[in-house]
């Protein structure tokens, strides 16, 4: 496999065209729950993304929804994400935006820990894209709009 | 000088560079010899960002610090007389390749740094700096600065700032579906209240030639002064400011094959003494009390602090190459390679964002594909060793104009082959099969 298709790996095509939780759904917080919005734009690229997060009382994601233009691996990756947080509580999120993170910073070669792997499923065909140091932003911008916007939500200062 | 490169403006039958001419000249570029991705050779097309550099720039900057290197205007020694004598004889080289004077031409870091010299020396004469001489900079509640819609960031954002500060009012000329401006409506944009009218010579996201002639006419007729960011035309066509009538105009070292972190501010003569200084300090001085500053006549009046000199010393290196190879020869190259990259246009899902045509165009094609994103793009041709630029291009009003937030751009220079622009195309042809776009 070229590092080219490394990079554009089928699983990323899929959802760049078929994205997962695309399109804003209205957030009515109410018996306790929690909810958020975040705006994230590249500045270098123009890509965007506008995200909603909804919040259980019990502190777990409830629904992820989102809008956003740009290149088809920022694209992919707020729709990886969104299937992968949606059911997990806030404890599992955080780690697995960390992990994410660590894998953005592998330089192609993985996390080399087949847990970390397989709790990062599908997010896991980013690693080519830790190859380029300039496309890296893209596969973080959705991460970064969920953690904002859980912030916002007020989820984290009770969790 | 290395080049052997010559060609014969003319002769009618002179299409361009010839492949032999060509050639000689790609072989001034060290870095043209070197692969990327995987050993494949470079096709570097992103020249309108910045251009590689032959090998007689590098060597000029290497020869001035080895030989050359001390503090210009000033000192009595050996060196600095040698020094200074480098830094102007570059002056008069970079003059005459614009057809401009040497005191009219002043070194700045950068385009961008030149365009603010003249913003901010508005500003000041607005503070009421510069005494009688500088009533032409004075603004007032009312004025108005105009600028094209099709402006590089750097000769908007300085405009917007200074508009914010003294109250003056920006208005802009349209683009016009084509890329080109829409001049339509140009006498009730540039009226009485005009004072400056600044706009781009040369569009570096679609090509597009401006029409001084008209434009600077316009201001004329209103006594706007006009401001020309000459960045993409200067290394790619003919230019003579003294012709073209413009007041001011900016242009950058690094895109006419020269080194980074140096440019130059062209001012008519009468203006440059007029204007109170932006940046000041060191060697831009006449006498300095305690209480007060009078200050040198320009360029020096412009030129605080210690210069850019071995970057200076390449830029005037860098225009006397373009001098050497001809810029009418360089123009032809450039119109040729237009046509063949224009030739995107027939690939199904591909538009590009600007003129069809090749008149009064250069080699600057800023495109779309229909269901890939421009950084997809970009990525898939870098695949293939082909260097594109992706994005706004500093240029984001343009892109809004024609309402997508990305495009990819191929921009060619002298060493830029038909050959690159063929492999560019063929690669590009894959794309949207490569991301199953129907």
């Amino acid at each position: 496999m070229s590092t080219l298709e490394q990079m554009y790996q089928q699983v990323i095509l899929d959802h760049a065209k078929r994205p997962v939780g695309h399109g804003l759904v209205e957030l009515a917080a109410g018996h306790g729950h929690l909810a958020g919005e975040s705006h994230q734009v590249n500045p270098t690229c123009g890509d965007e993304v506008t995200l909603r997060v909804d919040v259980t009382p019990a502190g777990t994601v409830a629904g992820v929804s989102w809008e956003g233009q740009g290149c088809s691996i920022s694209q992919a990756s707020v729709s990886v994400m969104t299937s992968l947080v949606e059911g997990a509580d806030l404890a599992e999120v955080a780690r697995l935006d960390g992990l994410f993170h660590d894998l953005m910073s592998s330089r192609g070669k993985g996390l080399d820990d087949d847990a970390a792997e397989d709790a990062l499923g599908d997010a896991t065909a980013f690693t080519g894209v830790s190859q380029y140091p300039a496309r890296i932003k893209c596969a973080l911008l959705g991460w970064a709009a969920l953690k904002d916007s859980l912030a916002r939500s007020g989820a984290l200062a009770t969790s | 000088m290395t080049t052997t490169a010559t060609v014969r403006p003319d002769d009618a039958s002179a299409t361009a560079l010839s492949t032999t001419e060509l050639a000689a000249v790609r072989a001034d570029f060290p870095l043209l010899e070197r692969t990327v991705r995987g050993g494949q050779p470079l096709v570097y097309l992103d020249s309108a960002a910045t251009s590689q550099k032959p090998q007689v720039v590098l060597d000029a900057g290497v020869d001035f610090y080895e030989q050359r290197n001390a503090a210009v205007h000033r000192g009595a020694h050996q060196l600095a007389e040698e020094a200074t004598e480098a830094f102007e004889q570059a002056r008069a080289a970079v003059a005459a390749f614009v057809g401009a004077d040497e005191g009219e031409i002043v070194w700045q870091p950068g385009a961008t740094a030149a365009i603010n010299v003249v913003a901010y020396a508005f500003s000041n004469a607005t503070l009421g700096r510069g005494g009688d001489a500088a009533e032409r900079f004075r603004l007032a509640p009312g004025d108005e600065i105009v600028v094209t819609e099709a402006e590089h960031h750097a000769n908007l954002v300085p405009w917007q700032e200074l508009c914010a500060r003294t109250g003056a009012v920006l208005r802009w000329i349209p683009v016009s579906d084509d890329g080109r401006l829409d001049l339509s409506n140009l006498d009730a944009l540039v009226t009485e209240r005009t004072k400056v009218l600044a706009f781009g010579h040369v569009s570096n996201v679609t090509g597009a030639v401006a029409p001084v002639a008209t434009l600077v006419a316009a201001a004329r007729r209103v006594g706007a002064l006009t401001v020309l960011d000459a960045c993409q035309s200067v290394p790619n066509m003919p230019v003579d400011f003294h012709a073209l009538g413009v007041d001011f105009a900016a242009f950058s070292g690094h895109k006419m094959l020269g080194p980074t972190g140096v440019g130059a501010l062209y001012g008519r003569r009468e203006l440059l003494e007029a204007m109170p200084p932006t940046i000041t300090g060191g060697s831009m001085v006449e006498v300095v009390t305690m209480e007060s500053t009078t200050y040198a006549p320009p360029p020096q009046r412009f030129e605080a602090g210690t210069q850019m000199v071995a970057q200076a010393v390449g830029m005037g290196c860098a225009a006397q190459y373009l001098d050497e190879l001809g810029m009418e020869g360089v123009a032809r190259h450039e119109t040729e390679l237009a046509a063949e990259m224009l030739k995107i246009a027939d690939i199904p899902g591909v538009q590009v964002i600007g003129p069809l045509d090749t008149a009064n165009r250069l080699a600057v094609v800023s495109f779309v594909v229909d269901g890939v994103h421009a950084h997809d793009v970009g990525q898939v041709l870098d695949d293939k060793g082909i260097a594109v630029r992706v994005g706004h291009h500093c240029a984001q009003p343009l892109h809004r104009r024609f309402g997508v937030a990305a495009t990819a751009r191929a921009s060619a220079s002298v060493y830029t082959t038909v050959e690159e622009v063929v492999a560019f195309r063929e690669a590009l042809a894959g794309v949207r099969a490569f991301f199953g776009a129907e």
